[in-house]
């Protein structure tokens, strides 16, 4: 994760839309007082239970950011690197941290390093639906049948779309791909 | 507090027990890198909550039943996957959100459907997906991911309801 970038962008702008519905929240609770007060209940409620949950799911992530050698383990994703490499895509998607977007540059890494673009694909698919700390908050959130039937279900959706996208990119753009970042 | 998060917070405090005796140092930089992020994402958060808070209060039930309801049927799916595959909400603001929806009338496969494509489909972000992958397999993948959603809202609704 760059937290780094991420920080210097938390300036009063990315206040600015807490600030607008804030103050229009209190014109609300002066205009309206019922409902202003069933407004503060639901926010009130929803931190306390942020505040519950939340501290174990972002120590986890910290502690999985640290601790995972993603650079070392990215030379044995080949093409021939069956499904030992699928797993450990699998597993460096799931253990990650931050937006899909935050993926793309390392898979640009991985791809560097010789990763097939199946793997990458998959890598992009396990970040986007199967990381563990969001697997867990959202059990807390929507119930263990809700969260684990629609993880299993990505789980499959991952290798799918990995296997669908493998067969619709010819070989030609296939190379076009992993050239550009040789 | 219920038992699975006490459960969860046993396992991580473990594991950062482990990790302190081990290196302290990196301890350190997780705890940091824990902190920035959940600082990063702490004022889009509330500006949803908010968001939520008004939608619940003026929105009445009825009315979110309707669009996105147990029985909004086709429309009610293509209305939370629109929203999932455009809006860029962090997981960690979306799941609650779909609790609160789904407490104030919302249907569980819409929900599911809202989830999985705010996960797996990005038009907001196609255009660096793009640059990366090309447009070809960035317009594949999230046509295969956004109507792999709706099979997954259709499964999660089932396996719910059991």
């Amino acid at each position: 994760m760059d937290d780094g970038e991420d920080l210097k962008k938390l300036s009063w702008k990315s206040f600015r839309g807490l600030y607008i519905i804030g103050i229009i929240s209190i014109l609300v609770y002066f205009w309206l007082p019922r409902e202003g007060l069933r407004i503060y209940r639901v926010v009130f409620d929803n931190i306390l239970f942020m505040l519950g949950i939340i501290p174990p799911v972002f120590i986890l992530v910290g502690l999985f950011d640290v601790w995972i050698p993603r650079e070392k383990v990215t030379r044995h994703l080949g093409d021939r690197s069956g499904l030992k490499g699928t797993g450990i895509s699998i597993a460096l998607g799931a253990l990650a941290a931050g937006p899909l977007y935050a993926a793309f540059p390392i898979a640009e890494v991985m791809l560097r390093k010789g990763t097939s673009l199946r793997n990458i694909f998959i890598f992009i698919g396990a970040w986007s639906t199967m990381k563990i700390p969001m697997l867990l908050f959202e059990i807390q959130s929507l119930g263990p049948r809700f969260a684990i039937s629609r993880y299993a279900m990505s789980f499959l959706g991952v290798f799918l779309i990995a296997f669908f996208l493998d067969k619709f990119l010819v070989d030609d753009e296939k190379k076009n791909i992993i050239e550009k970042f040789q | 507090m219920d038992l699975s998060t006490v459960i969860f917070y046993v396992i991580v405090l473990s594991l950062l027990g482990i990790s302190f005796f081990k290196d302290r140092k990196k301890t350190v930089e997780a705890l940091l890198k824990a902190w920035k992020s959940f600082i990063v994402l702490l004022p889009p958060f509330l500006t949803i909550i908010f968001l939520l808070g008004f939608l619940v209060v003026f929105i009445p039930e009825k009315t979110i039943a309707l669009y996105i309801g147990e029985k909004s049927g086709f429309l009610g799916f293509l209305i939370s996957s629109i929203v999932g595959a455009i809006t860029l909400i962090p997981g960690f603001v979306a799941f609650p959100m779909a609790k609160m929806l789904l407490e104030n009338g919302a249907g569980i496969a819409q929900m599911a459907v809202f989830v999985s494509t705010l996960m797996m489909v990005g038009v907001v972000t196609a255009p660096l997906e793009a640059s990366f992958f090309g447009w070809k397999a960035t317009i594949s993948r999230n046509l295969l991911a956004y109507f792999f959603s709706f099979v997954v809202g259709y499964v999660v609704w089932m396996m719910v309801r059991i």
